[in-house]
């Protein structure tokens, strides 16, 4: 059963050659339904894979491929990728809790977006091509999560870099779109070097790069060389998922089609860093001084992005913010090795962002491609099936009892209660403000006037009565309307035997942050955060039940993000053009192109002017040879003179 | 009499031969003998499709025997046989599966070719089986006699094979120059036979190696001479500098699947054994023969790289190509370690695929008649035949050594080997690595440039289109050079997304460069372009060209007393359609493209068998 798990990333590497081939030929919607099945096949391999891994003893479920691959019954290596020299990168996966854990959940909700696209991107010119991109996603994510050494990782790292460059900027004929993809592949890129360094630190230390050879030689990574490799890797994970201080590309982010946002910009890719520190953990836990960082980061980072998801106008970048801020909250886990927490709520929040999104996405589609929350309003009427998931979603996110999200919120903070207190308070804080705007962008959406009836302000005419989404697309909502609701029952805190924590305990194993928190403390603590999410959701629903206009909850200063990218734009933008320039106009014009032009000419002179002796005359040639051979005995004989 | 009687008698003059260690020969060579009797035997001309498919069999039955050696030698290690004067081991089975792959390769090609030019008749298949059979017994050789035999089996049928094309006096040409040189080189090799076997007394590859670590020779100046002019022998066939200046004619002269078949096979063989009597015969003098191989690797090196940018014929800008390729073999040849031997034969396993896939794309692109190989029929290649195109500039960044293809790793190995003892030499086949890219790119690059306007022929240019200004072209305000606008609205005006070129460049540059990869794409590839625009403007009256291609002086007057004219006009306008693309050659060309990047992607099956074949070096 475990052999399925070759199949995993396998189907969706087939659908998309298939779609590449010939997908302009089978065009739509067929391309669409062999996308989702290639997809529902590797979720499909992930089950059965799951099911084998569970039957394993729970000290023998990690998996993996031995450097001498091709031995024993647990190599799991496709191929030897590149062997040279002392480097031997075999092309091998890693079977173990936490990477099935990830590939059933993105496997899970790529089955169901992609179900939902079929109906989303009905009518696209590039339909086929979607697909094509989404499969290559699905399978490049795979590889990230399931790679057994750091530079497999890196390939679907980079994978997933690249696909959501081409989906973010889907329908490049709008210049936003193009540049928000640019945005977000540059701050990508920043990440990148990160974890190339890191890589590089770690195979010259450790002098590998499986992970498994990493973690048993890790003492080789001493005090400093340790805390930098960590924060390499975490500078990786801030760009992927969207931290402080490279979190700004995600809003823009939004520019590409709805699924390619609930897919990868909140459900499975911006996880990747959240992923990539607790496959680390062993490093982590090496280096305090790296923990408080990546602890600190992550606090900050959801509190701030929650109060700028306070004030944001377009859904998407409502939700965009919050899901910035949610990946804060595992962040934060992470720095206080929370690590099932963190993995929880990535579970959790996968199934409600994913379904927000997609809500979100119904509800534009219905409006004909409007966004703006203070155009909507009212909505509950029209578009039931919409509305009724998108409660649960909303519940869920603002971690409202018993909604998944307040068992995963609550596991969270409980942790970071006992590492930090003024994190807690920070952590705490922004619960509220979760709370808070997540009920606001409910409220604005689908309760009070119906304000799409009315002009536009700008001038744009009234939209025209929405409509409820076909099914392909309400079935997903559907489904993870389910599990939104009841994924909180895989941890609940007074079950201790087959719970997530109890599952991924083998990975983490005694680096899992214990909180030896009594029953007393525990319950306190979760009656604090429910009191707080309902509180906060009664504020809101004072406040934004009946009206779209409060201008003073909206300050300028959030709505342009903290002035974020001003500041960048002011210190890194604009030297850095100028900078641009200079070497342009001076150094690549002048010294540049002069050195190429000079070399380009000294070869052409050197070829023109050798090549004169080459005449085409035999008798010339042959005194070549005969000269050289002369050369080669003389300079042959002369060896035993000195000998 | 009496003594001849007894020697017979008494079993003496026949060695046992183990046929089996010589089976691919022995098929190779026994397939030949066959097609031509049957050919000779059937009433009427056999035709092309009979002969390409009994030598495609029996090259893959070579093959076959090749692999079963191999897997013989894994398993049982190395032996020799027939008196100790053929060796098989990993490193012969390896080379002859590589020649067997050719020559398969080359049959395919060559059905093309013959039917194109209205030939029939199975001697080009025949002849060059023959001379795969002498590649064969190169690579397995363990006797001086016996590679000298291989050579000229390789040698004697490659002469005819270059005059094959008899309506061309190129080939004549070619065919001449390469039979008076290569008997020269012949007899330079076969007397350093004569001066080993004198210092020695064997002729023996091991018991030379087994003479030399015993003996120590008081005065050894017969053995380094006797070494020298070995080594001048084979650095004529591999082409290696100053012994190269044949190359470029014959390759131009010869009929383009032959010239692939050529700088494959006989480089292949002669290789194989230049590496084996060097480092198992004289591997205790190697102090001796590196630094020759050194001096000849870095002029080989450079002199290839240097000449083929200034050619515009294409055939004869790959003849300095794969002089170019000689000179990185012969890196791997003057580490003389194991990790240098198989550094090389990787490196000639990556280059035979390579180089057959070019020069069977070149037989397509030179049409009927096999002359239109000036660079000017390769403008716009792409937009008549994409798929041909795309695979050629696959194989020509193969050869540059781009990442994703075999190119790469075979330049990183013997880089890499040479490194580890010869420093300098790295570095300057790293430099010579870069000068190479420019002209595959330069190729590559055509390809994908629109075709020359009416009016405008290709290397005839707005004169004030000097190359500094074309070079500058990427700053600001360059659009403004008259010939870089000609070329930039050239691109523009033929493409799909030529629109978004001309404003990329003329709007800020902010949303409009960031449209498409596709954009970008053309972009930089106007801007080689540009370069290379440049380049052919370098075109002097007195360029370097064979006699008989475009005589300076009247026919008939030629200085080497060939007959001159003939009636091609290789730098003509090309007509526009595409060239028939025979399918047995697009297979051959796909086979060679799917093996530089299959195995340039997934390199360790490649490199393993290439590092086992060496460990099974025999002894």
């Amino acid at each position: 059963m475990l052999h399925a798990a070759f199949l995993v990333p396998l189907f969706p590497l087939v659908g998309f050659v298939v779609l590449l081939a010939f997908g302009r030929r089978i065009g739509e919607p067929v391309a669409g339904w062999i996308g989702t099945l290639a997809v529902t096949g590797a979720f499909v391999s992930a089950i059965v894979t799951l099911a084998g891994l569970a039957n394993q003893p729970a000290g023998a479920r990690t998996l993996t491929c031995s450097d001498a691959c091709g031995t024993g019954a647990n190599a799991h290596s496709f191929f030897t990728w590149i062997a040279v020299g002392g480097l031997h990168v075999s092309a091998a996966i890693l079977l173990d809790p936490l990477s099935m854990t990830m590939c059933m959940f993105i496997t899970g909700v790529s089955m169901l977006i992609h179900l939902y696209s079929i109906g989303y991107m009905r009518g696209d010119r590039d339909f086929t091509k979607f697909f094509v991109y989404l499969n290559a996603f699905v399978f490049s994510m795979l590889v990230l999560v399931m790679a057994s050494n750091l530079l497999v990782t890196f390939v679907g790292w980079e994978g997933v870099g690249v696909c959501s460059y081409w989906l973010v900027s889907f329908w490049f004929f709008r210049d936003s779109a193009a540049s928000a993809g640019k945005k977000a592949f540059i701050y990508n890129r920043i990440g990148d070097v990160g974890f190339l360094l890191a890589v590089f630190l770690i195979f010259s230390k450790t002098g590998t790069l499986t992970y498994v050879s990493i973690f048993a030689h890790r003492h080789l990574l001493s005090g400093g060389s340790i805390t930098a490799a960590v924060l390499l890797l975490f500078l990786a994970a801030t760009g992927k998922s969207a931290q402080i201080p490279l979190f700004n590309w995600l809003p823009d982010a939004m520019e590409g089609p709805t699924p390619v946002s609930a897919l990868i910009h909140a459900a499975t890719m911006v996880t990747a860093g959240v992923y990539l520190m607790c496959r680390a953990n062993p490093l982590l836990a090496m280096t305090p001084d790296a923990m408080w960082v990546i602890a600190v980061v992550g606090g900050l980072t959801a509190f701030v992005a929650a109060t700028i998801a306070c004030a944001q106008q377009d859904i998407k970048k409502g939700l965009a913010f919050s899901t910035v801020s949610q990946i804060g909250y595992m962040v934060l886990a992470v720095g206080s090795g929370a690590y099932v927490a963190a993995i929880f709520l990535m579970v959790a929040h996968a199934f409600y962002k994913g379904l927000l999104f997609l809500g979100s996405g119904s509800v534009i589609h219905g409006l004909g491609d409007e966004q703006d929350m203070k155009r909507m309003g009212g909505l509950r009427r029209t578009m039931p099936w919409t509305f009724a998931t998108f409660l649960f979603a909303w519940l869920a996110l603002a971690a409202v009892p018993p909604f998944s999200g307040f068992w995963a919120k609550g596991l969270l903070l409980a942790n970071v209660y006992s590492k930090s207190l003024p994190l807690y308070a920070l952590g705490l804080l922004t619960a509220f403000f979760t709370a808070y705007y997540m009920s606001r962008i409910f409220f604005l959406t689908f309760t009070g006037k119906e304000r799409w009836k009315d002009p536009a302000p700008d001038g744009s005419p009234a939209h025209h009565p929405p409509h409820e989404a076909p099914w392909v697309m309400r079935a997903p909502l559907v489904v993870l309307a389910f599990f939104a609701v009841f994924a909180g029952a895989a941890n609940l805190p007074w079950v201790h035997v087959g719970t997530l924590a109890d599952w991924l305990a083998p990975v983490f194993g005694h680096r899992l942050f214990d909180s030896h928190q009594s029953a007393g403390e525990q319950v306190t603590l979760a009656v604090v955060d429910g009191v707080v999410a309902v509180a906060a959701a009664l504020v809101a629903w004072g406040l934004w039940r009946r009206t779209a206009n409060r201008p003073a909850l909206e300050p300028r200063f959030l709505q342009r993000v903290w002035y974020w990218d001003n500041v960048y734009d002011a210190v890194i933008g604009r030297p850095g053009q100028a900078l641009a320039r200079m070497y342009a106009v001076v150094v690549d014009a002048r010294i540049i192109d002069g050195a190429v032009n000079g070399a380009a000419n000294l070869v052409r002179a050197t070829g023109n002017g050798v090549r004169r002796v080459q005449t085409g005359f035999v008798r010339n040639y042959l005194l070549g040879i005969a000269l050289g051979l002369a050369a080669v005995i003389a300079f042959m004989i002369s060896r035993t003179w000195w000998s | 009499m009496i003594h001849l009687a007894a020697a017979a008698a008494g079993g003496f003059a026949t060695p046992h031969i183990r046929y089996l260690a010589i089976l691919p020969e022995i098929v190779m060579l026994g397939g030949a003998v066959m097609l031509l009797a049957v050919a000779s035997l059937v009433r009427r001309s056999l035709r092309v499709g009979v002969a390409t498919a009994a030598t495609v069999a029996v090259s893959l039955g070579a093959l076959g025997c090749s692999l079963w050696q191999w897997s013989d030698v894994t398993g049982q290690g190395a032996f020799t046989a027939v008196d100790h004067a053929v060796v098989v081991d990993g490193f012969s089975a390896l080379v002859n599966v590589l020649v067997a792959c050719a020559m398969a390769l080359t049959a395919l090609v060559g059905d093309g070719y013959l039917r194109r030019e209205g030939a029939d008749g199975p001697e080009l298949h025949v002849l060059a089986m023959v001379s795969a059979s002498g590649a064969m017994v190169m690579a397995s050789a363990n006797d001086l006699i016996v590679v000298f035999l291989g050579l000229e089996i390789l040698s004697i049928a490659l002469y005819v094979l270059a005059a094959f094309n008899h309506r061309r006096a190129a080939s004549g040409e070619a065919a001449l120059k390469y039979f008076i040189l290569g008997s020269f080189s012949s007899a330079v090799f076969v007397y350093g036979i004569a001066l080993v076997y004198g210092a020695t007394g064997s002729t023996n590859l091991a018991q030379i190696a087994g003479f030399l670590s015993k003996t120590v020779l008081s005065s050894d100046g017969l053995l380094l001479a006797g070494m020298a002019m070995l080594i001048v022998g084979f650095a004529f066939k591999v082409a290696a500098v100053p012994f190269h200046m044949w190359t470029p004619d014959v390759y131009q002269g010869s009929p383009s699947p032959i010239t692939g078949f050529m700088a494959a096979v006989a480089k292949a063989g002669a290789f194989a054994a230049f590496l084996r009597v060097l480092i198992s015969s004289f591997g205790l003098l190697r102090t001796d023969w590196q630094p020759v191989v050194y001096a000849l690797a870095i002029v080989t090196l450079l002199v290839g790289a240097g000449l083929a940018v200034v050619q515009r014929d294409v055939k004869r800008m790959l003849a300095y190509s794969s002089i170019n390729h000689a000179g990185f073999v012969l890196l791997g040849l003057e580490a003389a370690t194991t990790r240098g031997v198989s550094a090389s034969l990787y490196y000639l396993f990556a280059y035979t695929f390579m180089v057959i896939g070019s020069f069977a794309v070149v037989t397509v692109v030179g049409r009927r008649g096999d002359a239109a190989h000036d660079i000017s029929s390769y403008r716009g290649l792409a937009r008549r035949q994409p798929l041909l195109a795309i695979m050629f500039a696959v194989l020509l960044l193969a050869q540059a050594g781009a990442p994703f293809t075999t190119g790469l790793w075979a330049k990183l190995q013997v880089v890499l080997a040479a490194a580890h003892g010869a420093v300098p030499l790295a570095v300057v086949a790293m430099v010579s690595a870069a000068i190479a890219a420019f002209f595959y790119l330069r190729v590559a690059v055509l390809m994908y440039s629109p075709l020359a306007t009416a009016g405008e022929t290709p290397g005839v240019q707005s004169p004030a289109a000097e190359p500094q200004a074309l070079f500058s072209a990427g700053a600001p305000g360059g659009e403004g050079t008259p010939a870089a606008a000609t070329a930039g609205s050239a691109v523009g005006a033929t493409t799909t997304a030529g629109s978004a070129l001309d404003s990329a460049g003329a709007a800020s540059g902010d949303g409009a460069t960031s449209r498409t990869l596709w954009t970008g794409l053309e972009r930089s590839m106007a801007g080689i372009a540009r370069i290379n625009a440049a380049l052919l403007l370098d075109e002097e009256p007195g360029r370097e060209r064979m006699v008989g291609d475009a005589p300076p002086s009247p026919a008939g007057t030629g200085p080497s007393g060939e007959t001159g004219v003939d009636a091609v006009d290789a730098t003509g306008a090309v007509s526009a359609g595409p060239a028939p693309v025979p399918l047995l050659t697009a297979i051959a060309v796909g086979l060679c493209v799917g093996v530089t990047v299959v195995f340039g992607i997934w390199p360790a099956p490649l490199t393993s068998f290439a590092h086992q074949a060496t460990l099974l070096f025999f002894p």
